[in-house]
C-alpha cells in the first residue's frame, strides 16, 4: 500500500482552505501516524475537501475514538482511500472543554460511517455531534445519565449480593445491606 | 440435468446420505460423532486447560513451590486469585503462603498466572466437573483444594512436566556451581588470611624471640 | 375484549402510525446472532422503519483494558468476536506491534497465517451453518457446518490448550510452538476439507428455494458501501476490490499468492457466496503457508511482555479479519497500562446500513440479511 504522508495532506488543505485552522502533531511512537488536528469550526469544509480532492479521495472513515484528557475531550477520525488504496490519515478535533463546550460538528453527512460511532463516543464520551441525524445513546440505555468512558467515571457501588465476593466488594456489600455475610471468603 | 426443483432434489439426497450413513459409519468420526455423555468422556489432548493449581515436591507442606509472591495476583486480568503471605513463629514474615484462593466462577483459564510465575508453582489442571450446588461458597478454590503433586502434573501434562522439570534441574545445578564458587572463594580467601596471619606471627616472633621461662 | 392504546417503539408518542405494527425482534431471539435487538415498523409484511437496539452485551471492554496491564487484555480480546478469538489476538498483537515498533520472527509470522486462515475457515463454516438455520432449515444444515467446525477447534486445542478462548497472540510473536504431530495433522485436514465444501455447495448452491430467498435481495452498490464504512466479505460483495491483506500486506502475506473474490450485486446471495470462495482461497493459503514455514524463534526475545511499557504515542492497527476490518486504536503515556483502548468493531459498522437495505423487503428477508452480514454480539457491543 502506498501510504501517503500527513504533510501532503496538509499541504493541499493549506493550497485549498487557507484559512483553515490545521496544524501537525508528531506522534512520537515508532507508528509514524502523525496526526492532523482541525479547528471544529473549520472541520466540516476540511472534511468535505479530503473525501473529493482528487489527490487524497479519501472516501473511508474506518475507525472514530473518543478520548478524554484532563481538560478537554478529543476525536479522532481515521481516514482511508479505497480508491487510491492509501492511508491511515489521522484527523483530530477537540472540544472546547469537558463541561459545557463539548459540541463538535458531526462528519455522519460526509462519511455514513461516522453514524453509529459517533453516537458510540456521545455515550460514552458525552461529546455531542451537531448535524448528527439521530444522536441518540448507543450501548448504554436512554435514560442512563452519566458518561461511562470518562476518567472520572464513578461505577455505582450497589451490587447485587454476588456468589463469592471479596475484601473491597464485600465491604461495599456490607455498607448496602445488614443481611449480607462475609462468610465466603475463607481461609485455608 | 436441470429440471425445476432439481437444486432441491440434489440436497435432499445430501441429507439422506448424512442421516443413513450415520448408522453404518464404522469409525463414528464422519457422520454420527455426537459423543455419549457422561458414559464417554471426551479425550483431552494433552495441552487441554481448565483452571489452575498449585504443585508441591513430595511434600504439601513442607514442598509447596510457591512463595507468596503474589505475582500472579497482580498479573491476573480478572483479578480472581487472593494470597495471604504466611508469618512463621516470631511473626516474621515467611516465603510460604497463608490463604491462597482462587475464585473459579471470575477465573477465565486464560494462563497468564502460569506464564508469569518465576517459580514452576503454580500450572493449569483439566478437570472441569467441578459444578457444585452450593452457590456462595465452593466456587472460591482454597490452598488445601489447589495443592497437587508434581506426580499429578506429569500425569496430565506429561511433555509440559519434562520441560519444568528440566528447567528447575537446570537452575538448581546452576545454583549449586555458583554456591560452590562463592564458597571456593571465601575458603580461599580465609586460607589467604589465616596464612597472612601466620606470617606476621612468625615475623614478630623472629624480632623477639620468646622469653624463656624463668624460674624464682 | 379491548387492546391497549398503540403505543409506538420509536419514541413518538402514543397513536402514531396506527395502520402498521410495531413489532420488537426482541433481543431473545433464535435468529439475531446474539443478544441483539431490532424496533421495526411493518405496513403488513413490509418494513417502513427499523432501528437496532445495542447494548445488550456491552461489557465496557475499553474501560478494562484501562484497568488491566497491555499483557492482561490479550484474553479479553477473546471474547469480542467470540467465534474468531485468534484473529482479535492478532489485530491487538500487530496494533501494538505498530505502537512500540516490534519486529516479529519469520516462523511466528507464518504459525499467524496457519492459526489466522483456520479461524478463517471456521468462521465461515459456521456462517454457512447459521444462515441456513435462520432461513429456516431448523438446524441440520447447521449441524454439518458445526460437524466440521470441531475438528479445527480441536486443532487449537491442541496447539493452545484451549478451543476457543485460546490467548494464543503475544507482542512479538505466539505464545508456543506447535506440539509434535500437529503440523501433519493440520495438513491432513486440510485435505479433507474441500470435500465438506463441495458437500455443502451441492447441498445449497442449487437449491431453489436458497436462491430464491437469497438473489436479489438488498443490493448495496459499491458508493454506498464505501460511504458507510462497510468491510470485509460484504464490501467485496459490493464489487470492490479491497482486502486488507492484499492492501496493507501485513506479516508474510505478499509472499502468499491467492485471489481475492468479489461481487457484482451486494444483495445476499452475493455475500453469502463470496464466503465460500474466500474458504477456498484460505484452503489454498495454508498449503503454501504448510510448504514454506522455517524453523526459528517464535518471539521476539527482546519484549518483555510482563511489564510490558511501549513508548508514549498512538497507533491505529488492523487486519483482515473474518468479519471485516477489525483495528484497534491505542493510545500510550508510556506506562504498564494503555491510555486509551479503542477497538474498530466491523460487526458494528456492518450493520450502519442494516435499514436502508431491510426497507421495502418483507419480515422474513430481515433475518436473512441480517444473517448474511454475519454479526457477532461480542464485537458489536465489546
Amino acid at each position: 500500500m502506498s501510504s501517503l504522508s500527513p504533510e501532503i495532506v496538509l499541504q493541499r488543505i493549506h493550497d485549498a482552505l487557507p484559512k483553515a485552522r490545521v496544524e501537525l502533531l508528531n506522534n512520537p511512537s515508532p507508528s509514524g501516524q502523525h496526526a492532523i488536528r482541525v479547528h471544529r469550526e473549520d472541520v466540516l469544509e476540511v472534511a468535505g475537501l479530503l473525501k473529493n480532492d482528487p489527490e487524497l479521495l479519501l472516501d473511508y472513515t474506518s475507525n472514530v475514538t473518543g478520548i478524554d484528557y484532563s481538560d478537554h475531550l478529543e476525536v479522532v477520525y481515521h481516514l482511508f482511500s479505497i480508491a487510491k488504496k492509501h492511508g491511515p490519515i489521522t484527523l483530530k478535533v477537540r472540544t472546547g472543554d469537558r463541561a459545557q463546550d463539548v459540541t463538535v460538528p458531526s462528519l455522519t453527512p460526509i462519511w455514513k460511517s461516522a453514524d453509529f460511532q459517533e453516537r458510540e463516543a456521545f455515550d460514552l464520551f458525552g461529546i455531542r455531534f451537531e448535524g448528527h441525524p439521530d444522536l441518540r445513546r448507543l450501548l448504554m440505555w436512554e435514560e442512563f445519565a452519566d458518561f461511562p468512558m470518562r476518567k472520572d467515571y464513578v461505577a455505582p457501588d450497589d451490587y447485587e449480593y454476588e456468589p463469592t465476593p471479596h475484601g473491597s466488594i464485600v465491604q461495599k456489600i456490607q455498607a448496602h445491606s445488614k443481611h449480607a455475610s462475609a462468610s465466603s471468603s475463607t481461609n485455608a | 440435468m436441470n429440471f425445476p426443483g432439481s437444486g432441491l432434489i440434489k440436497g435432499m439426497w445430501v441429507t439422506l446420505v448424512n442421516g443413513v450413513g450415520s448408522f453404518f459409519d464404522p469409525q463414528r468420526s464422519k457422520r454420527l460423532i455426537t459423543e455419549q455423555y457422561p458414559e464417554e468422556r471426551p479425550k483431552l489432548a494433552e495441552a487441554s486447560r481448565s483452571f489452575p493449581f498449585l504443585i508441591f515436591d513430595n511434600d504439601p507442606e513442607a514442598g509447596i513451590r510457591c512463595t507468596s509472591c503474589k505475582i500472579c495476583e497482580k498479573e491476573c486480568p480478572p483479578q480472581c486469585i487472593f494470597i495471604e503471605q504466611d508469618k512463621d513463629a516470631n511473626g516474621k514474615l515467611f516465603r510460604r503462603p497463608k490463604v491462597f484462593n482462587i475464585d473459579i466462577s471470575v477465573c477465565m483459564s486464560c494462563q497468564i498466572c502460569v506464564e508469569v510465575c518465576p517459580f514452576e508453582s503454580i500450572r493449569m489442571d483439566n478437570i472441569y466437573e467441578m459444578s457444585s450446588y452450593d452457590r456462595f461458597g465452593s466456587l472460591v478454590v482454597t490452598k488445601a483444594q489447589l495443592l497437587k503433586s508434581n506426580e499429578y502434573y506429569h500425569g496430565i501434562h506429561p511433555t509440559e512436566a519434562a520441560t519444568t522439570d528440566a528447567r528447575i534441574e537446570a537452575a538448581r545445578i546452576k545454583k549449586a556451581a555458583a554456591a560452590k564458587v562463592t564458597a571456593e572463594k571465601a575458603a580461599a580467601a580465609k586460607a589467604a588470611a589465616a596464612a597472612k596471619a601466620a606470617e606476621e606471627k612468625a615475623v614478630s616472633e623472629k624480632a623477639e624471640p620468646p622469653q624463656p621461662e624463668q624460674t624464682a | 375484549m379491548s387492546f391497549p392504546p398503540h403505543t409506538s417503539l420509536f419514541n413518538e408518542g402514543n397513536g402514531a402510525g396506527a395502520q402498521t405494527l410495531d413489532v420488537s425482534l426482541g433481543p431473545q431471539h433464535p435468529s439475531t446472532h446474539g443478544v441483539f435487538r431490532m424496533n421495526v415498523r411493518m405496513d403488513g409484511e413490509t418494513i417502513v422503519k427499523l432501528q437496532p437496539v445495542f447494548g445488550y452485551l456491552h461489557r465496557n471492554h475499553e474501560k478494562l483494558a484501562e484497568r488491566n496491564s497491555w499483557l492482561g487484555s490479550m484474553p479479553y480480546t477473546d471474547r469480542l468476536d467470540y467465534l474468531c478469538p485468534i484473529t482479535n489476538n492478532w489485530a491487538y498483537a500487530v496494533a501494538v506491534e505498530k505502537l512500540a515498533g516490534i519486529e516479529v520472527p519469520e516462523r511466528a509470522e507464518y504459525i499467524r497465517v496457519i492459526v489466522g486462515e483456520l479461524t478463517r475457515l471456521q468462521n465461515h463454516t459456521v456462517f454457512l451453518g447459521f444462515i441456513l438455520g435462520d432461513m429456516g432449515s431448523w438446524g441440520s444444515a447447521l449441524m454439518y457446518a458445526f460437524r466440521e467446525r470441531e475438528k479445527i477447534l480441536d486443532l487449537f486445542e491442541e496447539l493452545t490448550g484451549a478451543r476457543m478462548m485460546v490467548n494464543y497472540m503475544r507482542f512479538g510473536g505466539v505464545r508456543c510452538d506447535f506440539p509434535v504431530g500437529w503440523l501433519e495433522k493440520a495438513r491432513a485436514y486440510i485435505e479433507t476439507y474441500p470435500a465438506f465444501l463441495d458437500e455443502m455447495e451441492s447441498l445449497l448452491v442449487g437449491n431453489e428455494i436458497l436462491l430464491a430467498r437469497l438473489q436479489g435481495v438488498a443490493p448495496v452498490t459499491a458508493e454506498r458501501a464505501i460511504n458507510a464504512g462497510l468491510s470485509g466479505p460484504v464490501l467485496r460483495a459490493s464489487g470492490v476490490d479491497y482486502d486488507i491483506r492484499k492492501v496493507d500486506g501485513y506479516g508474510i502475506y505478499p509472499r502468499l499468492s491467492f485471489r481475492v473474490p468479489r461481487g457484482e450485486v451486494g444483495d445476499c446471495f452475493d455475500r453469502f457466496m463470496i464466503r465460500l470462495l474466500e474458504a477456498r482461497e484460505s484452503i489454498k493459503l495454508l498449503q503454501q503457508a504448510f510448504a514454506q514455514i522455517p524453523a526459528g524463534p517464535i518471539v521476539n526475545p527482546v519484549v518483555k511482555q510482563r511489564g510490558f511499557k511501549p513508548p508514549v504515542g498512538e497507533a491505529y492497527g488492523r487486519i483482515e479479519s473474518p468479519k471485516g476490518e477489525l483495528g484497534f486504536h491505542l493510545v500510550s503515556e508510556g506506562g504498564e497500562k494503555p491510555y486509551r483502548y479503542h477497538i474498530r468493531p466491523p460487526s458494528l459498522i456492518n450493520l450502519t446500513l442494516l435499514e436502508e437495505m431491510c426497507l421495502g423487503s418483507k419480515l422474513a428477508d430481515v433475518m436473512v440479511i441480517l444473517g448474511s452480514i454475519d454479526i457477532v454480539l461480542g464485537e458489536v457491543d465489546r
